[in-house]
């Protein structure tokens, strides 16, 4: 008996609550995207273009992977794409350059960046100055500043090589050598891009507080000590998503490729995969099906970078 | 203003950019107006830009437009030209995937294959007459069949070359060298390069191409020139592992390490070597006729230097060169009144002698250069052509006998293999070798290169 009355009595209240619900929610809804209706305005029209320019392209790719057009008729096709591209002559060597040129561009273009930002760090005085002149080369337009190194690599009379001459020091034929064709590259990348990741490093460096350098200092640690056990700790973070993002630019190699080694370098050495995916939509039949197979490839790659850094990003916060 | 009022502003923000994004996914062109008002309209790609020779040019092809309609009022000739759309092929291959070409759109010869994958073009088969097109006939074989498929007809041609020797007079005589006795075989070429590398300067005798698909490109010519071939025939199998190609490859070598008659720049693409022969750096090259208005053009050279012979061979004659040219598609969805129309404006501006690219005085008044073999269109001895050689000789103001080699002794043209892009790109690895490696294996760089040839005829693409 006692559970007749109890329950109807436990379910009485619920209710009348659930019924305001019910009764008040369209109501509240409306007035919430009333409220939020200026957000909405904004917001579509950043949401257009990466719908139309960058996902709609992405999901198109990876459909046109699995076709093929021809005659004005396309027709599916399975996994033929890939195992074509997958017997592209330069296939292997584009994917061995551009981890080559992914990994030399870490040491460099990854350690480099940071080291000068923690000397810009260290100066008191011209600090500003210095940090826009190592700014400058980001804001050259890249197709001008590797037409630069371009003349500097000339193996006849470029500079680089001038300069080599003037300290007795053996000469290069740098792009046009097997062995100095990635490194050419990624010296010029390094040069043209490093700006901005400075930039990034010193406004990390300057959240790092002071007070922990005095005590490292108090402790009698020397500025190598005091950048493993101070700097790198407190700088981790930035340090770990820019690790991320340089292999994600790196392995979109093209421009330098393009510029400096006539595209595919001597016998392949500077193809690269972004290249190779160019070659197919615009030079080799307008193979655009080719060229999305090979778009899929490098995307699954990238996501696996991408990935990560979409895990480390909130850890930040 | 109030909150109200800001939320009715954003609202409609809202709806016109949606609306803005929509239009901008929606066609933008249809054959409504194609005959708006009993007349017809067609929309003509490539006219000269308005910065060619200081827009003359422009202005001349509009009074071409002007007189045009004069004979033909029913019809309306819109003209555009966007930057470099007619030398860049990559902006090519975005319109037809785009279909945002004109209804009469300009291509290469080699571009016939891509244009039909596109589903672009009209067959123009049946609208292609001597009322329309009158010297039809006289067009040359090579040119026409560039631009046909199972006999069906997608393009006029309007210009068409083959590759010879072009040469550097004023370098030829400072080294000693007779101009007028330009180089017939490699053999030949290959003394010459090195008397002019030998002025010293930064001079190169001779200069080839290694990189962009351009060292594939002019190893074709050469293994051409010598009597071989990319592929068979059929187009089945490779053929560049062959006693031909090897030739060419060792005397490219060999002008670069043994005579150092090439200079040590390689991987030079298109603009790089005509770049360097405006500077008047280049003894010789390989090219058509229009990469000497190129280097006056846009490398600031001078038509005086130059001159031209035709494709050096092996131990004589070249058995063979290189052709190519371009043409005019019909946009497929035209009218027949559109393709008419089309057909009659590239009669008028392009294939008539005294008219639009072969009216010799309006372009020796504009300061063109008139007398360069710049187009191998009509058959030789055909009446056009004969007409166009005369109105040329009347007007020149080059040296015609400056060209005299090349045109006097025509070579037998080839035009480019199948997926002749993709085959370029690999042949660039032995030209980019040969060119750059002193101890290049050349045996072993052909036989590579001929297997991944293979690959690629059995892979397609």
């Amino acid at each position: 008996m006692a559970a007749t009355t109890v329950a109807p009595s436990a379910k009485a209240p619920a209710r009348p609550v659930m019924q305001r619900g019910r009764a008040h929610r369209p109501g509240r809804l409306r007035r919430r995207a009333a409220d939020n209706l200026t957000g909405y305005a904004f917001l579509v029209g950043g949401v257009l273009c990466f719908a139309f320019f960058s996902w709609y392209p992405m999901v198109r790719e990876f459909i046109m992977s699995f076709q093929r057009t021809r005659r004005g008729v396309t027709t599916w096709v399975g996994w033929d794409n890939y195992v074509r591209v997958w017997h592209d002559p330069a296939f292997t060597a584009a994917w061995k350059n551009t981890i080559e040129f992914t990994l030399l561009a870490l040491v460099l273009g990854y350690a480099l960046p940071f080291l000068i930002a923690v000397l810009l760090n260290e100066f008191r005085h011209a600090r500003g100055y210095l940090r826009v002149l190592v700014y400058i080369p980001v804001m050259l337009p890249p197709a001008s500043g590797l037409f630069l190194f371009k003349y500097a690599y000339d193996p006849g009379n470029g500079v680089f090589n001038e300069v080599l001459r003037a300290l007795h020091l053996p000469t290069s034929q740098w792009v046009q050598s097997e062995a100095m064709t990635i490194p050419s590259l990624v010296i010029a990348s390094t040069w043209l891009n490093m700006g901005s990741a400075v930039l990034i490093y010193l406004a990390a460096l300057q959240n790092v507080p002071g007070e922990l350098y005095e005590a490292a200092e108090l402790d009698g640690a020397g500025l190598l000590r005091r950048i493993w056990h101070v700097t790198v700790p407190q700088t981790r973070l930035i340090l770990s998503l820019m690790f991320l993002l340089q292999i994600v630019a790196t392995m979109q190699l093209f421009i330098e490729p393009f510029i400096l080694a006539g595209g595919s370098g001597v016998q392949n050495h500077a193809e690269s995969i972004v290249y190779l995916i160019y070659q197919h939509a615009f030079s080799f039949n307008h193979d655009l099906n080719g060229a999305a197979a090979l778009g899929v490839m490098l995307m699954l790659v990238l996501l696996v970078f991408s990935g990560l850094y979409t895990w480390l990003s909130p850890k930040q916060d | 203003m109030s909150a109200r009022h800001y939320r009715k502003v954003a609202a409609v923000a809202l709806a016109t950019t949606v609306g803005l994004g929509l239009a901008a996914c929606g066609s933008s062109s249809g054959n409504a107006a194609a005959s708006a008002g009993g007349k017809t309209t067609i929309v003509v790609d490539c006219a000269p830009l308005k910065t060619d020779n200081g827009g003359k040019t422009l202005q001349q092809w509009n009074a071409d437009v002007a007189a045009f309609e004069k004979i033909h009022p029913d019809v309306v000739i819109r003209s555009i030209s966007v930057g470099a759309q007619c030398d860049n092929p990559p902006d090519f291959t975005a319109r037809l995937q785009g279909g945002t070409q004109a209804d009469v759109f300009y291509g290469y010869m080699t571009d016939l294959n891509q244009v039909l994958d596109a589903d672009q073009a009209a067959d123009i088969t049946k609208y292609v007459n001597k009322d329309t097109v009158p010297n039809w006939d006289q067009i040359t074989d090579v040119a026409k069949s560039a631009f046909t498929e199972d006999g069906k007809i997608y393009a006029v041609p309007f210009y068409s070359y083959t590759m010879g020797l072009v040469y550097n007079k004023k370098l030829f005589t400072q080294a000693g060298l007779d101009p007028s006795k330009p180089p017939a075989t490699w053999q030949d070429v290959r003394t010459a390069a090195k008397a002019i590398a030998a002025l010293g300067n930064g001079i190169v005798g001779y200069q080839d191409y290694s990189a962009q698909n351009t060292g594939g490109w002019h190893f074709t010519a050469e293994l051409y020139a010598r009597g071989g071939a990319d592929v068979s025939a059929d187009g089945k199998t490779a053929t560049v592992n062959t006693p031909q190609a090897q030739a060419v490859l060792q005397t490219l070598h060999d002008m670069r390490f043994v005579d150092n008659s090439m200079g040590a720049k390689q991987l030079l693409g298109w603009a790089d070597l005509l770049n360097n022969a405006g500077g008047g750096k280049v003894g010789m090259y390989i090219g058509a006729p229009d990469t000497v208005q190129s280097i006056v053009n846009q490398f600031k050279g001078s038509y005086a230097d130059w001159a031209m012979a035709p494709m050096p061979g092996d131990n004589g004659p070249a058995q063979a060169t290189l052709g190519g040219g371009n043409g005019y598609f019909f946009k497929k969805g035209d009218t027949p009144a559109q393709i008419k129309a089309g057909l009659e404006w590239l009669s008028f501006e392009e294939l008539t002698p005294g008219q639009g690219q072969f009216n010799y005085v309006a372009q020796k008044a504009e300061g063109l250069p008139v007398g360069l073999p710049l187009s191998q269109l009509f058959t030789v001895g055909s009446a056009t052509g004969k007409q166009i050689d005369t109105l040329a000789q009347q007007n020149t103001n080059l040296t015609l006998t400056d060209y005299a080699p090349y045109v006097n002794n025509p070579v037998k043209a080839i035009i480019e293999p199948p997926n002749a892009q993709a085959i370029y790109a690999v042949l660039d690895g032995p030209m980019g070798a040969v060119l750059t490696q002193p101890n290049a294996n050349i045996t072993q760089l052909l036989s590579d290169a001929n297997t991944k040839i293979q690959t690629i005829l059995s892979q397609g693409s």
